[in-house]
């Protein structure tokens, strides 16, 4: 136990460059031969939406009453060519995430809840189910590149079809869901044997670029009678570029993903390490609408990181008709947390957890199908830990705290439609969030890059 | 209703499709003719009943395609994408078919009379493909299910990372891609081609059966392994 007297400090310095992460990531790649491959997205430190604050109004601006005074959160998207556009009651929708990646409880209290407080839901890559499409009132329907259980009757019965290009966690990568969760029933849906390693495809079986792309979603319009509104998806990258080559394919709508998206599993190489963050995805979608006047054209829905209502109203302040959220909808149903609740009682999941080799806080474990909390499983027993109604109660109320706070920094700000959230409300904490965000500098006038000095 | 004419010099497009969509069902329409195509998009896509329609002319992408149930003939050639994800029924193109001709198709029978481009049949889930002439490179990439005859040769990387889907192929392949390996044909295989040739129609029942060779998957790649060292 006694230290040699020559022991200093110093002889246990911690490499920067080979810390504990880096040794562990080195050993399980020698153990292994196969990189990580994990749920959740990326867990490094960004620069977000937390370094910007709002100016709220003051003696410049006229605040409205923060309880009182109405202020409309009323969405609309696909006013460009559909002729029944999405109405939504908030601004704040639920991102697209496959039955097979979710049990059916999960999509069926997803449905409920957000037909509860009056938003849409998305399928995923793995087809429609009866249960999310019976439960939700207004379900956009995927076209990814695996096509995997993709059906004409559920183009029909959907209410928009979002063409997915790519996803903010993997730009560029397909989905990937490992063996324990193709069960008899995902295996069916997706015409996979069952129990296979299933590796969707990173490209669409039938169009190749964005003239192409043009006309798929022609057919889709054709298809659909030119009724439903078309979104397409992508994974935050080349975003100015990417955006406008989506609205010249004839979009209704974008969906811009940020790298702080989830995934139920992919390579942490993808997920950590391509891809750009949401703030700066934003900005480059709005400038890329702006430049081809297509504001308030084309929506635009922001996703990739968005958890608060802060975080909802400077993605609508930077130029979002709305946003999407996945993993925040995920934690409200009980992803994380130390138990959960069966048979009226409260039963602790940490024993789950610690099988994994993770504790409640930190498990990205999504990929393995044992999820403690029966969120992301296809296991018949561990399903039932996440009933539809438990889940849906939960996450409306976290979509209803999401609006509230919304709506009172938006009167805060004096407006009485989230929609007129500006930039110009906005300012930044830190230089790299003013440099994305092309907001100023707190305090100053400066953008780097764009305008002023200090 | 028995048979209806429609020409895409007189008529738009979006309102035949419309009319195949929403009034056809329900008035026994039975045959329609669609005349001077000139290659437009989307022709009788997503069509949902028992109709025979034939396109009198030369068809651009995705002809027929999501069909349900309709038998639909283009009597030129087919640009890419024709009958992707058909479900049911039957297409039937006699000239040439451009790219992804049957791609990710459900079921049903799409029969190519000439050759097809590149990537036939990709991410096939069921029914079948038979053509007549040979097939571009990449073919049956990462098909699922289904069958798909080809009378003529295959190019590059024919059935790439396959699953359950099984190809027939009478002349060359080129490179097969990977863990795709040609098989023994079984008397079932032998049955299987037979009746797909039979039911492709009278131009495509000279061809013996015995000639043909079964490409299926080898299964390797269904299980995430280090040892396949970047084999994917």
């Amino acid at each position: 136990m006694s230290e040699q007297p020559t022991s200093r400090a110093v002889s246990k310095e911690e490499s920067f460059g080979y810390d504990r992460k880096t040794i562990d990531y080195i050993r399980n790649a020698a153990a292994h031969g196969l990189y990580e491959i994990r749920g959740m997205g990326a867990k490094r430190q960004l620069p977000s939406f937390d370094d910007l604050v709002f100016l709220g109004a003051s003696l410049s601006r006229y605040a409205l009453e923060g309880y009182r005074e109405k202020c409309s959160t009323k969405t609309i998207l696909g006013t460009r060519f559909a002729k029944k556009p999405i109405e939504l009651d908030i601004p704040i929708t639920i991102a697209g995430m496959s039955f097979g990646s979710l049990s059916a409880n999960v999509k069926e209290a997803l449905g409920r809840a957000a037909t509860e407080v009056g938003t849409s839901t998305t399928t995923g890559d793995g087809g429609m189910t009866p249960e999310e499409r019976q439960s939700s009132k207004t379900l956009v329907y995927q076209c990814l590149p695996s096509r995997y259980g993709f059906n004409p009757d559920d183009v029909r019965r959907a209410d928009a079809i979002e063409v997915v290009i790519g996803q903010g966690a993997k730009p560029g990568g397909g989905g990937m869901l490992l063996g324990q969760k193709v069960s008899a029933r995902v295996a069916g849906m997706r015409t996979l044997p069952e129990g296979i390693d299933q590796r969707s495809a990173c490209r669409h079986p039938d169009w190749t670029g964005p003239d192409d792309l043009a006309i798929k979603i022609q057919e889709l319009r054709e298809m659909t009678d030119w009724e439903k509104p078309i979104y397409v998806k992508v994974g935050a990258t080349r975003v100015f570029n990417d955006v406008k080559l989506a609205v010249h394919s004839g979009a209704d709508v974008v969906v811009v993903d940020g790298m702080q998206g989830g995934t139920a599993a992919t390579q942490t190489c993808f997920i950590e390490h391509i891809g750009i963050p949401t703030l700066a995805a934003v900005r480059q979608a709005v400038h890329a609408l702006e430049d081809l006047d297509m504001i308030g054209k084309v929506q635009l829905i922001v996703s990739g990181g968005i958890r608060t209502g802060p975080d909802v109203a400077k993605a609508l302040a930077m130029g979002a008709d709305a946003v999407a959220i996945g993993q925040g909808v995920l934690i409200a149903l009980g992803c994380n947390h130390h138990s959960y609740f069966q048979d009226g009682e409260h039963r602790i999941a940490t024993a789950d957890y610690s099988a994994l080799g993770t504790a409640p806080g930190f498990c990205h474990h999504c990929h393995t199908g044992k999820c403690p909390v029966g969120i992301t499983t296809q296991d018949a027993m561990l399903e039932q830990r996440l009933t539809p109604e438990v889940g849906a109660r939960h996450l409306k109320n976290y979509l209803k705290t999401l609006n509230m706070e919304l709506t009172t920094i938006a009167r805060a700000c004096g407006k009485q439609n989230v929609h007129h959230l500006e930039r110009e409300d906005l300012v930044a904490l830190t230089i790299e969030a003013a440099a994305m965000a092309h907001v100023p500098l707190a305090g100053t006038s400066w953008i780097p890059g764009v305008s002023g000095g200090i | 209703m028995d048979g209806l004419n429609f020409d895409l010099t007189e008529i738009p497009l979006r309102t035949v499709n419309n009319f195949l969509h929403k009034e056809a069902p329900g008035q026994g329409v039975k045959k329609v003719t669609i005349a001077n195509p000139d290659g437009a998009h989307n022709i009788a896509v997503g069509l949902d009943f028992a109709v025979e329609i034939e396109v009198v002319g030369h068809a651009g992408y995705y002809a027929g395609g999501m069909n349900k149930l309709a038998s639909i003939t283009v009597t030129g050639s087919a640009g890419t994408g024709v009958a992707e994800n058909m479900m049911s029924g039957r297409v039937h193109v006699k000239g040439f078919a451009s790219n992804g001709a049957g791609a990710s198709m459900h079921g049903g029978l799409l029969v190519i009379d000439g050759d097809a481009g590149l990537r036939c049949g990709i991410s096939l889930k069921g029914g079948d493909i038979v053509v007549g002439g040979s097939v571009g490179s990449f073919s049956a990439f990462m098909a699922q299910a289904g069958r798909m005859v080809i009378c003529g040769d295959a190019g590059d990387a024919l059935g790439d990372s396959l699953y359950e889907a099984v190809l027939y192929v009478k002349g060359k392949i080129k490179s097969l891609g990977a863990d795709a390996q040609i098989e023994p044909m079984s008397e079932v295989d032998l049955k299987t081609v037979k009746d797909l040739l039979a039911a492709a129609g009278t131009a495509f029942t000279g061809h013996d059966p015995k000639d043909f060779k079964r490409v299926a998957s080898a299964r390797g790649l269904y299980h995430w392994n280090a040892d396949a060292n970047q084999e994917y």
